[in-house]
């Protein structure tokens, strides 16, 4: 039977604020599953034209499927979420990459005709679920020295990432963080990010944390606004004694959620959709699981390839900021500046947090509202680091460009 | 000098050292930028009161006056902020699964004076009705069951909000014995107008205390507003933020205060009449406060509720109200001299011995219950045919009604089996229950057949309603295996379960009886191998003076009419027709064999059923009235007594066979007396059964020369 492609469109994205995890955390007394459902159900709303009976999968990522973020999520967020007991859903684990992986993996089924709309999304909570709970690590990665044993901490790859560059020193990751909180701030007083959160009620009934009974959560936790130079000079090195890599130049340890709706560009149109951005191509690559934060170098390559498309021909960048320096090598390596005003218009993860399994839709979310402000802009692309070794990137076209949908 | 709020609740609290007391959470949180408005500009700072007692939703959040004191200090919290305006308006919601379920009934038992009972009413007005009062509005936030003060403190808000998913939301106080006396007399007729409020203070409250569920709260227009469960709060804050804004605007109908309003009320004295018959004051004097709200003067409702609900709780009825309300929630669930649970043996294959309507029911009982095999077994195929028949057409109904689904329907009617042959039936069954003919001689040689090829763990049970188990077991090679499960009629809607232990049955039999009671949803009461047990007994000996009066000369509606006082679910012979005259002949036949002094076989009674009469009463013009046929038949004497007359000796009657029933040790306390009336004949909360009353009216002391329960139980503590 003779088949066709489909053009894969982006409807909408939405997450919930992002908190800090741990016992102080906004989001300490409140499950994972619900932040994801309450997404979802935000989705739902925006979008009153979408028919919940039409969406043919929910695809709900988290690292750490324990809990109340096990028991196949993709499933029971959407019976929990209220919708129709006929649409399926599962889970999936790219560590954080997999809200990303959940958007590529339904978008693939979408191309190939399998489905025409889905919810594609993550959660992770790292409060309840702190990284690395329940690993099992096989002995013989280490006997057989299949890895360095540096590989297992995400902070140490990117210690071991500043290795590699040699020029990206302390100083311009310090700088390159400031600079998140600084636009991340100026996004938020601009009103770009607000749109886009999910209000979340929360209950906290430890009086040594804050006010108890029940708030709403409006706004991300994580933020410093008017971080400065001076602030992040000081601190700790956690990772390497005089190391490169402090709490200040990466993301912390965070909780959110994150959903979008996917579709088919002729479902997007005929059910009346926005069209947000349309699918161009995506690529995962393995790298040396010790420099983990190079994955998006050779994974935007690939992308790029499959694509036909050069680095030149994308001018808006949404990379996550698991670390500056993973950001920074990136930059590098095209001959990017710094402070290219191209790259994470509105800040990124070292000021908004970065909840594992959920950011790769917040990319997204933020990446689609610039086309909308930029319609000279073509092409985008989303890009993350993945642990254990691994880059992950999705090449966007803007469709309020004027050539949007034709030959390059 | 008038005393101030703080220091009523603090005197109140005071007299209830065991409260659980709720705290009143004050958290302040930023109302939501509206979604699309363009703006990202939110719609302010809110104080939000989260009720919480601290528990898990198993023990919900109650008031007593340490958690309206609480109550109170969140209030001057907020208040000052609202009028500083560093606020724009304040919420009040609940912890997970539950808003608030109203006055900690516990410190209403322990009230001893009047006064005290105007404090507890007066307290809660003075710290609800605040929340009307504040420079900013105020909205409640039903987010899980609320009932009675929970209802009320919402009340006095601007707006509500409801979730869908609520289960359960009530103004219970009259079904208890009182009004809805923190506000919701008053404001809820002037809210949804009266003929709504009549339908949840009066009706709702009188219909076995039924609740409304979230979408219901939202219909009748206590609610501005419903969301959905799953973003219930974020829903209602985003909706508060747009009615703050301007954004929406909540119209509500226009109260009708012309005729519809007295209509109303008048229509809730009808229903209170069908109900309580004028024996209980407390729908009376909550629909008395209604008909004032008429006026809209809300101050004088709030007055009038303190002096109903200060009466209320010194007099008999609520004190019996409450005393039931625990009997059947917690006594209930722990049946006085039950054995260890855990020597009970399971039930995984039932057996029916008959395949009559009895005992067809019992089968369709079991089945549902248990989702075990049932057999039904008679002595020809028609009749097992038949009883098959009925259980699955009772399923079709079920399914017809959706009250299950197919798969489910299939599956019970694959359960479900009728055989001839009791070996093949029996074999393997664990319970077998026999409903057969009420003939000592045809049950034991049933009992001695079952035996013959059952296991020999099998519990033999019997539906006999006034045979001797003893007697039943007693030429088994296992009477220790026999137990009496007396049901009562309509098996499906009364509760009770009279379970009968016999001289040797042993305490395995007895735990498995009870666990299988458990399982049936039924409210299981111990009773000794005694002639009728306990409801049939009572009620065999009330309506037996009632008959013996009649027989003597006392005109029949004047022997009707002098028990109406009491609030019985229906007058005796009426209820003597639904139970039918042959089987009341019969019943009073067995205890006048035990116990000739006392009862009596109306010569009467047998004529009317000699004569084939269905009942006393024919309905032709609606109304019931002497069968004329009847009235001729009747031979009476010539003692005329008044309804005053008869109600003492009828009174007197109850109350010496109770006592000689504990005397005899037929239950353990005076309370499964009551419990076996309020659930196995349906007698009313007010009367607390029936031996609060007796205790009430001093018929106990007249009779017994003291009262049945102590001071306090059911009556105001000394």
């Amino acid at each position: 039977m003779p088949r066709t492609i489909r053009d894969v469109v982006f409807v909408d994205g939405v997450r919930t604020p992002f908190g800090k995890a741990g016992p102080k955390g906004i989001y300490h007394e409140t499950r994972a599953d619900d932040l994801v459902v309450k997404a979802i159900r935000e989705l739902l709303r925006r979008n009153p034209e979408l028919d919940p009976a039409k969406i043919d999968e929910v695809a709900i990522a988290a690292t750490t499927q324990i809990g109340d973020q096990g028991l196949t999520l993709g499933r029971t967020a959407g019976i929990l979420a209220g919708l129709p007991q006929s649409v399926p859903g599962y889970s999936i684990d790219r560590m954080c990459a997999g809200a990303l992986t959940a958007v590529t993996a339904t978008a693939g089924s979408i191309a190939f005709g399998a489905y025409d709309a889905v919810i594609a999304g993550g959660v992770e909570h790292m409060g309840r679920h702190p990284m690395g709970e329940g690993v099992d690590p096989n002995p013989r990665f280490v006997s057989e020295k299949l890895v360095d044993e540096s590989a297992l901490f995400m902070g140490m790859t990117a210690e071991n990432l500043h290795d590699r560059y040699p020029t990206i020193t302390k100083q311009r990751a310090d700088e390159y963080a400031v600079r998140s909180q600084e636009k991340a701030a100026k996004a938020y007083a601009n009103g770009k990010i607000q749109q886009d959160l999910v209000p979340i009620s929360v209950r906290n009934t430890n009086a040594e944390v804050g006010e108890t009974g029940w708030g709403l959560v409006t706004a991300d936790e994580p933020m410093r606004p008017g971080t400065t130079l001076d602030n992040l000079a000081g601190l700790k090195t956690p990772f390497r004694t005089h190391g490169r890599v402090t709490a200040g130049n990466a993301a912390g340890l965070n909780d959110g959620a994150t959903a979008s709706i996917l579709a088919s560009e002729d479902f997007a149109r005929e059910n009346n959709l926005p069209v947000k951005m349309r699918l161009v191509s995506y690529a995962y690559v393995g790298v040396e699981p010790e420099v983990m934060g190079y994955g998006p170098i050779p994974a935007t390559e690939k992308a790029l390839a499959k694509a036909g498309l050069s680095i030149e021909d994308i001018n808006l960048f949404e990379i996550n900021e698991a670390f500056a320096v993973q950001v920074l090598a990136f930059l590098e390596h095209y001959g990017i500046a710094d402070d290219d005003a191209r790259v994470n218009q509105y800040g990124g993860a070292i000021a908004y947090g970065h909840p594992l399994a959920s950011s790769g839709v917040r990319l997204m979310t933020q990446l689609a509202r610039q086309f909308e402000e930029q319609p000279e802009v073509r092409y985008g692309l989303t890009t993350m680091c993945v642990g254990f070794g691994m880059g992950a990137t999705v090449i966007w076209e803007n469709p309020h460009h004027k050539d949007a949908g034709g030959d390059k | 000098m008038s005393t101030t709020t703080a220091e009523l609740l603090k005197g109140a609290a005071e007299l209830f050292p065991g409260e659980v007391v709720t705290s009143a959470h004050v958290r302040h949180l930023d109302l939501p930028a509206v979604p699309n408005s363009g703006s990202a500009a939110g719609a302010g700072k809110f104080a939000l009161i989260t009720l919480d007692n601290g528990f898990d939703h198993t023990k919900p959040t109650t008031f007593g006056p340490g958690s309206l004191a609480n109550l109170d200090l969140a209030i001057d919290q907020v208040e000052k902020e609202a009028a500083e305006g560093t606020i724009v308006g304040v919420g009040i919601t609940g912890k997970p699964f539950i808003f608030a379920v109203g006055a900690d009934l516990k410190g209403v038992e322990l009230l001893k004076n009047h006064d005290d009972a105007l404090a507890i009413g007066k307290g809660g007005h003075e710290v609800f009705k605040r929340l009307s009062g504040l420079a900013v509005p105020t909205f409640a936030y039903y987010n899980g069951a609320a009932m009675g003060g929970g209802v009320e403190v919402g009340l006095h808000c601007s707006y509500r909000t409801v979730s869908k998913a609520l289960p359960a939301f009530s103004l219970p106080e009259v079904f208890l014995g009182l009004v809805p006396g923190w506000g919701g007399c008053a404001l809820l007729p002037n809210l949804i107008g009266a003929e709504r409020a009549v339908s949840v203070i009066i009706e709702n409250s009188l219909s076995q205390n039924r609740q409304l569920k979230g979408k219901q709260v939202f219909e009748l227009g206590i609610a501005d507003a419903l969301f959905e469960g799953a973003d219930f709060l974020e829903q209602s804050l985003i909706w508060t933020a747009n009615v703050l804004k301007g954004d929406v605007k909540v119209e509500r109908p226009e109260v009708d205060r012309g005729e519809a309003w007295d209509q109303a009320v008048a229509k809730g004295r009808v229903i209170a009449d069908s109900k309580v018959h004028g024996a209980a004051p407390a729908a009376y004097r909550a629909l008395d406060i209604i008909a004032a709200a008429k006026s809209g003067d809300l101050q004088a409702g709030f007055d009038a509720e303190d002096q109903a609900l200060a009466d209320l709780i010194m007099g008999g009825e609520l004190r019996s109200g409450i005393y039931a309300f625990n009997l059947v929630q917690k006594r209930a669930k722990r049946p006085a001299g039950a054995p260890d649970k855990n020597l009970a043996r399971p039930v995984t294959k039932v057996g029916v011995v008959g395949a009559g309507l009895m005992a067809s029911q019992l089968a369709l009982l079991f089945l549902r219950r248990l989702e075990v095999p049932v057999v039904l077994t008679d002595i020809d195929q028609a009749r097992v045919d038949k009883g098959v028949g009925y259980v699955h057409a009772e399923i079709d109904k079920l399914l017809g009604k959706h009250r299950i689904n197919q798969d489910k329907a299939n599956r019970l009617k694959a359960l479900v089996t009728g055989v001839l042959d009791k070996a093949e039936g029996f074999s393997d069954a664990d319970f077998i229950i026999e409903a057969v003919f009420e003939e000592i001689g045809v049950k034991q040689q049933v009992f001695a057949e079952v035996e013959a090829v059952a296991p020999a763990h099998a519990i033999l049970a019997t539906n006999t309603s006034s045979l001797s188990i003893t007697e039943m077991a007693s030429k088994l090679k296992n009477p220790e295996r026999v137990v009496g499960f007396h049901f009562f009629n309509p098996v499906a809607i009364l509760p009770l379960l009279e379970i009968v232990r016999g001289e040797q049955t042993d305490d395995a039999a007895l735990a498995t009886a009870f666990a299988v009671a458990r399982k049936l949803k039924k409210t299981a009461v111990l009773v000794k191998d005694a002639p009728a047990f306990v409801v049939n007994r009572i009620l065999t000996r009330f309506m037996g003076e009632i008959q013996n009066v009649i027989d003597e000369g006392t005109p029949v509606e004047v022997a009707e009419k002098a028990v109406e006082p009491l609030g019985l679910p229906m007058s005796p012979l009426v209820l003597l027709e639904l139970v039918g005259p042959a089987i009341g002949l019969h019943v009073s036949e067995t205890l006048n064999r035990a116990f000739p002094d006392r009862f009596t076989v109306s010569e009467n009674l047998a004529a009317v059923v000699k004569a084939g009469k269905r009942g006393f009463y024919v309905y032709d013009s609606g109304k019931p009235e002497l069968d004329p046929e009847v009235a001729a038949l009747l031979k009476q004497g010539d003692t005329v007594l008044t309804e005053e007359q008869t109600r003492d000796r009828v009174l007197d009657a109850v109350a010496q066979e109770i006592g000689l029933m504990l005397a005899e040790g037929v239950v353990a306390e005076a309370q499964d007396i009551d419990l076996c009336l309020i659930t196995g004949a349906g007698w009313p909360f007010h009367l607390g059964g029936i031996t609060p009353y007796l205790d009430r009216e001093g018929v106990s002391q007249r009779v017994n020369g003291k009262p049945f329960l102590a001071q306090g139980l059911a009556s105001v503590p000394a």
